[in-house]
């Protein structure tokens, strides 16, 4: 090899890496948060408008009959299960949305054509779910405001908690919109599984309420812990182990990315 | 040095069809190069291959020595692709569409509108740079897909059929542009379905069939090797039977013309002295097919003739 090909060479090396990934990163994230502002119409007002509903029936016409769930009032306890439940569905179909649609339309090329690691683009989608969960569920929280007060009694905790379960179900919907090869199968997920896990999964009520056949049961639901831990920064009470909540948390976040990386290497659903 | 090189590259799909069956190709830095072949033959899969949307089942490919199993970031640094079909945001600004894709090179965002003017100018679509990319025209898709190939600056541009279903006018215009470019330094390699477009533009050619290399050399020296051309001559008055012209095969034509193959060993002027002799009066002649579409086709059906198959024509 003569010189000058060793140094364009290493010139290409250089244009390839030098911090180019970050720009790469943040133009994802530009152009994923673009499209939640873009279509806000079908990503922010609909989760506000439920979570409303939800306050209005379950909080205050049927819980001034409830009364009191695990020492507070029925609408202060169910607050935090809603923000939860609005970051679930949120980050998830933000990216299942958003991935699919790309692969969709074909513009997924652009990304697989340039010189992007492919963790670097699952890292994208993931931030642009995390994004658009954290903002429904910041809306929610300022409508959850209107009908009760809510203390924080454990900022990190709660922060952590949300943060968490954000990454968790943008990842899920990043492997939903991987292996989906249709529009009907990326609403069967949420519509099917999603929806009934959350409802399941303590955001309406104490587990402890449950016969122990069903108590059993619901420790086998993930959300369980996600929306307990996050119940728990707020309230000073949950129905599971906190420690184990954070582990599961954090050991479905690191497995899920490992496998959406390991998906995108392998090129399924993308380079078929 | 070579912008690229494939070395028994293989590959097979899941469905058992196997689209590249070992190709070799070298691809000079600077060089204008065309990869021909029938529907089905190979061509964007190789392409798939080396921009890395297609994954191998075998063999090598370096993008200007950088191997794309070893280090694909920097061979995609070097390449830019213009695909056959529409690949971006049709809900997206145009600009949005390329300081976008210069991110994911990248590119900031400062530099990137720098250089979408510098682009979006020469491809006649500055004045659409604020439009939703649906409103264009197929013309400007494509040439919005070029423009948006050249934001990084590649040293190799990759065209599939670039100007498939554009009308003439911006055709030319394109062929324009692809030449200032390979003049300016940047290696091209094109597949096409007007094989007029591959004579006019390209230095070496390829051609790629049933995922094999049937002929790879310099145009000239492949055009060379076309033993034979059909003209066809518009006469003043219609003949009801071909004239024999003793070593000429000549037939007639639906409309009145005639058609007449001429070797290489062989002469127009006895064709004319004869048909003059007769007092068959010729008002004009043109070649059949272009000379590199003949070639083309009669690779093909030699392939068909030897597999007992109809030949399918030239195409994608």
């Amino acid at each position: 090899m003569n010189e000058a090909t060793g140094a364009s060479r290493l010139e290409d090396r250089q244009a390839a890496a030098d911090g180019h990934r970050w720009i790469g990163f943040r133009t994802i994230v530009i152009r994923e948060f673009s499209r939640i502002v873009r279509i806000w119409g079908q990503t922010i007002v609909p989760p506000a408008i439920t979570a409303t509903l939800y306050f209005v029936i379950f909080g205050s016409l049927i819980g001034r009959r409830i009364g009191e769930m695990g020492g507070v009032g029925y609408m202060q306890y169910i607050a935090p299960g809603l923000i939860m439940m609005s970051v679930i569905t949120n980050s998830y179909g933000n990216v299942v949305s958003s991935f699919f649609g790309a692969k969709f339309g074909r513009h997924i090329e652009e990304l697989l054509v340039a010189p992007l690691p492919n963790w670097l683009i699952v890292s994208g989608y993931v931030a642009g779910g995390v994004v658009r969960g954290l903002l429904v569920g910041l809306v929610v929280t300022l409508i959850a405001l209107f009908f009760t007060h809510l203390h924080v009694q454990h900022l990190f905790v709660v922060l952590a908690a949300v943060l968490l379960t954000a990454v968790i179900f943008s990842l899920l919907g990043f492997v939903n919109a991987v292996f989906a090869k249709n529009f009907d199968q990326i609403s069967f997920v949420p519509t099917f599984i999603l929806t009934p896990m959350t409802y399941l999964g303590g955001v309406f009520y104490s587990i402890s309420m449950l016969p122990d056949w069903a108590q059993a049961a619901s420790r086998l639901n993930p959300i369980l812990y996600m929306v307990n831990a996050f119940r728990y920064g707020f309230l000073g009470h949950s129905d599971v182990n906190l420690g184990l909540s954070f582990a599961f948390m954090v050991a479905a976040a690191v497995g899920l990315f490992g496998a959406c990386v390991w998906l995108l290497e392998r090129g399924t659903g993308t380079r078929d | 040095m070579n912008a690229l090189s494939l070395r028994q590259l293989a590959k097979t799909y899941k469905n058992g069809v196997e689209a590249l069956k070992g190709i070799d190709l070298e691809v000079e830095e600077g060089d204008f190069f065309a990869l021909l072949g029938p529907n089905g033959a190979g061509k964007t899969t190789a392409i798939g291959i080396v921009s890395s949307l297609v994954r191998k089942s075998g063999g090598r490919a370096l993008v200007f020595g950088h191997d794309i199993d070893t280090d694909l970031e920097t061979a995609k640094a070097c390449i830019g692709v213009v695909p056959q079909e529409i690949n971006f945001n049709q809900f997206e600004k145009v600009s949005t569409i390329l300081v976008n894709q210069a991110g994911f090179y990248g590119i900031p965002r400062a530099v990137a509108r720098e250089r979408m003017e510098t682009w979006l100018r020469r491809l006649q679509l500055w004045e659409k740079r604020d439009a939703v990319s649906r409103t264009l025209s197929g013309g400007m898709k494509r040439r919005l897909m070029i423009a948006r190939a050249l934001l990084h600056e590649p040293r190799l541009l990759i065209l599939d059929e670039p100007t498939a279903g554009v009308d003439i006018e911006v055709r030319r215009s394109m062929w324009e542009f692809l030449r200032q470019l390979n003049d300016d330094g940047t290696t091209i390699i094109l597949t096409t379905h007007y094989l007029e477009e591959a004579e006019n533009l390209c230095r070496h050619i390829a051609i790629i069939d049933e995922g094999r290399i049937i002929e790879n050399d310099r145009m000239a020296t492949v055009l060379r090797k076309l033993h034979s051309e059909t003209f066809v001559l518009n006469l003043r008055h219609p003949v009801a039977a071909p004239p024999e012209v003793p070593g000429y095969a000549m037939k007639l034509a639906e409309d009145g013309s005639i058609e007449v193959e001429v070797t290489k060993d062989q002469d127009l002027n006895t064709v004319f002295a004869a048909l003059t002799a007769r007092g068959i009066e010729v008002v004009s002649m043109r070649n059949k097919a272009n000379r590199l579409e003949e070639l083309f086709l009669r690779l093909v059906e030699g392939r068909d003739a030897a597999t007992g198959r109809v030949a399918a024509g030239a195409g994608s």
